[in-house]
């Protein structure tokens, strides 16, 4: 699904350089739910930065469901994530003055789907969320938790392969955070790969497989047991 | 990219940013309607003024000169210098058949009178003339007629005098026509009163008797005092004014280079300097609007481009989303040319308000300032499609600084 092989990274801060990511291998197959863990500053963010086509590596390979992704051009790695990534950010990062199923819709529009398949397809994943009551509702309208619900749907709404989350519960409280993470557990059961930046020690304890980075290397890679995130709802 | 224009989701994205950021937008869009108001508004005045002034010339044959005789300046064939030269009828028809490009000569006389009615008496200017003089200079008649060809053919006693004349010499609402007036002691009937124009070319005559009668009476036989010479529309008055000069010196014995000999006033000259200030003024008109145009095109590059820094990291998530970056600018320029047209429309529709305004306010009476002022359909059009071209390009400037920031960085911003 997923091949990372001696990836290199380094940031210009004025005349020298930061060495972020000092070859990174991974490799993490289709259903897998994977926790990148690490203090700040340890590059997972950067690194799930270049998964997810924001950035590029400066060395290494890496290779998303057999094909290569090198010198990208700014129109392909929109085409590529797109077609094969789903974002889910901390802040959410919906767009404030479209209601939920406009933002949902949105990666549809680029696609270049139909207004009428579109909002469709949308309000269905918006369902899935359990958010269909409250598909006209801005942003700013809903809670925290139904924001993240919201943009997990936006996610989901291409079909992508591949998940990413960048700290997805940062901006929540332990309950729902505990909610969120029940519902990514679910779409994980259903059979999406999903690979989640967190620095919280229990949300990492909630995915399959702990990732743990330090100063740019990887530390430790471990199969943990899943802990349910419904028993605490 | 056509379908993309008509595309609902394109016009709803526009419609959502300028809705988000309502007073901005309007604020920005008041610098390109202010610029096409300017610009209609002064047009339309330009356009205003200039009718107004080929009415106040349109009752003249523009393309005219008077040519009358002063005295040589060069001694010629034993003639002395300082020799009173008189033009004559046979001057006249000279030049009008051998003149290239003449359509008209017009031969006057003109002297000082008295004329008395009853015990009322004044002292003005009478001239002979010809029916063609209501053609050349158009008089106003308020009662009666003009002098015509019959007048002419029979001497007849009959005169055409202007409103200042009727005041001095009849009753308030006294008719006059067909009444008689004593001038130089010569009894004339009144077939008109004309009224004086604004605008008078040659010396100023109040009353007008047929030339063949004004001759006879002060036994001028051939002599007349001056010559209105109207040339064809297509050819140059100055060349026919040489001509003709150079005829009359021919035929009048006189130094070909002498410059004394004949005066002359070229209206053709005096009118093209009128014309010249008109279109002067025109092109001012276009430059300060479209100026103005430009500031009010970069006030709306300018707020796209803070526009675009906020919303950095909206862009930022929509590229993460799978916008590609020509989508993106695409986006932007759409709505700078969106902004830009529609401040544009509304500018062109009050410019309108305000051409109908000055119309109602000074358009109206004889002696109206502006004279429908007007913009073509064409300009109209032409302002149009420099505000498509100007908002494109500054849509650019923004656009690509959206595009310059990468989606991380975008993404990262607070």
């Amino acid at each position: 699904m997923l091949e990372i092989r001696q990836l290199h990274k380094s940031y210009p801060i004025g005349d020298s350089s930061l060495h972020v990511l000092k070859g990174i291998d991974l490799s993490v197959t289709e259903g897998e739910m994977v926790a990148i863990m690490g203090s700040s500053g340890s590059g997972k963010s950067t690194l799930l930065n270049i998964i997810g086509m924001l950035d590029e590596a400066d060395e290494g390979e890496y290779i998303l469901d057999g094909l290569p992704i090198k010198d990208l051009t700014e129109k392909k790695a929109a085409v590529y994530r797109n077609k094969f990534l789903g974002f889910i950010f901390q802040s959410f990062n919906l767009i404030n003055y479209k209601n939920a199923l406009e933002n949902v819709a949105l990666p549809l529009y680029y696609q270049g789907m139909k207004r009428s398949e579109r909002q469709e397809l949308a309000m269905f994943h918006l369902e899935k969320v359990g958010l269909a009551d409250w598909a006209k509702h801005l942003p700013k309208e809903l809670s925290g938790g139904q924001n993240q619900r919201v943009a997990i749907a936006r996610a989901l709404a291409a079909n992508p392969k591949l998940l990413l989350a960048d700290e997805p519960t940062g901006a929540l409280d332990t309950k729902t955070s505990h909610e969120i993470m029940a519902f990514i557990q679910q779409l994980n059961d259903e059979g999406k790969t999903i690979l989640m930046v967190t620095h919280e020690e229990d949300i990492a304890n909630m995915c399959k497989r702990i990732v743990r980075l330090r100063d740019g290397v990887i530390m430790e890679d471990v199969k943990v047991t899943q802990v349910r995130a419904e028993q605490y709802v | 990219m056509l379908r993309f224009l008509f595309d609902s989701d394109t016009w709803q994205e526009v419609f959502d940013s300028f809705s988000k950021n309502k007073l901005r937008s309007i604020l920005t869009m008041v610098g390109v309607w202010w610029g096409i108001l300017l610009l209609i508004g002064l047009l339309g005045s330009a356009r205003g003024l200039e009718n107004s002034f080929n009415r106040l010339f349109g009752s003249f044959a523009t393309n005219s000169v008077f040519v009358w005789g002063q005295s040589t300046g060069m001694p010629f064939k034993g003639f002395q210098k300082g020799k009173q030269v008189r033009l004559s009828l046979t001057d006249a028809k000279k030049i009008e058949e051998n003149v290239e490009g003449i359509e008209f000569v017009l031969p006057r006389s003109q002297q000082s009178v008295s004329a008395t009615k009853n015990f009322l008496t004044g002292s003005f200017q009478m001239a002979g003339d010809y029916p063609l003089l209501d053609q050349l200079q158009k008089k106003k008649l308020i009662h009666g007629r003009f002098i015509n060809q019959n007048d002419i053919d029979h001497n007849k006693k009959v005169a055409v005098i202007s409103e200042d004349v009727y005041k001095q010499l009849f009753e308030k609402d006294e008719d006059a026509i067909g009444q008689y007036i004593e001038i130089n002691g010569i009894n004339f009937t009144v077939t008109g009163i004309f009224e004086v124009g604004n605008v008078n070319m040659g010396p100023s005559t109040d009353i007008h008797v047929p030339f063949t009668t004004f001759q006879q009476i002060y036994n001028r036989g051939d002599r007349i005092g001056w010559m209105m010479i109207t040339g064809k529309p297509e050819y140059s008055i100055k060349q026919i004014e040489e001509d003709s000069k150079l005829l009359l010196k021919n035929l009048n014995n006189i130094h070909p280079e002498d410059s004394r000999a004949f005066g002359s006033f070229n209206l053709g000259k005096e009118f093209a300097k009128m014309t010249g200030f008109l279109i002067g003024m025109q092109f001012l008109t276009w430059f300060v609007g479209i100026a103005t145009l430009i500031a009010g095109v970069f006030a709306i590059g300018n707020i796209l481009l803070i526009t675009v820094k906020e919303r950095t990291k909206e862009i930022g998530v929509r590229r993460a989303l799978g916008a590609t970056p020509y989508e993106i600018k695409r986006q932007i320029v759409v709505e700078a040319v969106f902004l830009t047209l529609v401040a544009g429309l509304f500018g062109i529709i009050t410019g309108g308000w305000i051409l109908i305004g000055l119309d109602a306010a000074f358009g109206s009476g004889e002696e109206a300032v502006i004279v429908n002022a007007s913009v073509s359909i064409a300009v109209v059009f032409i302002a149009l499609i420099i505000l498509v071209i100007l908002g494109t390009l500054i849509g650019l400037i923004p656009a690509f600084k959206a595009t310059s920031i990468k989606p991380i960085e975008a993404l990262r911003e607070e």
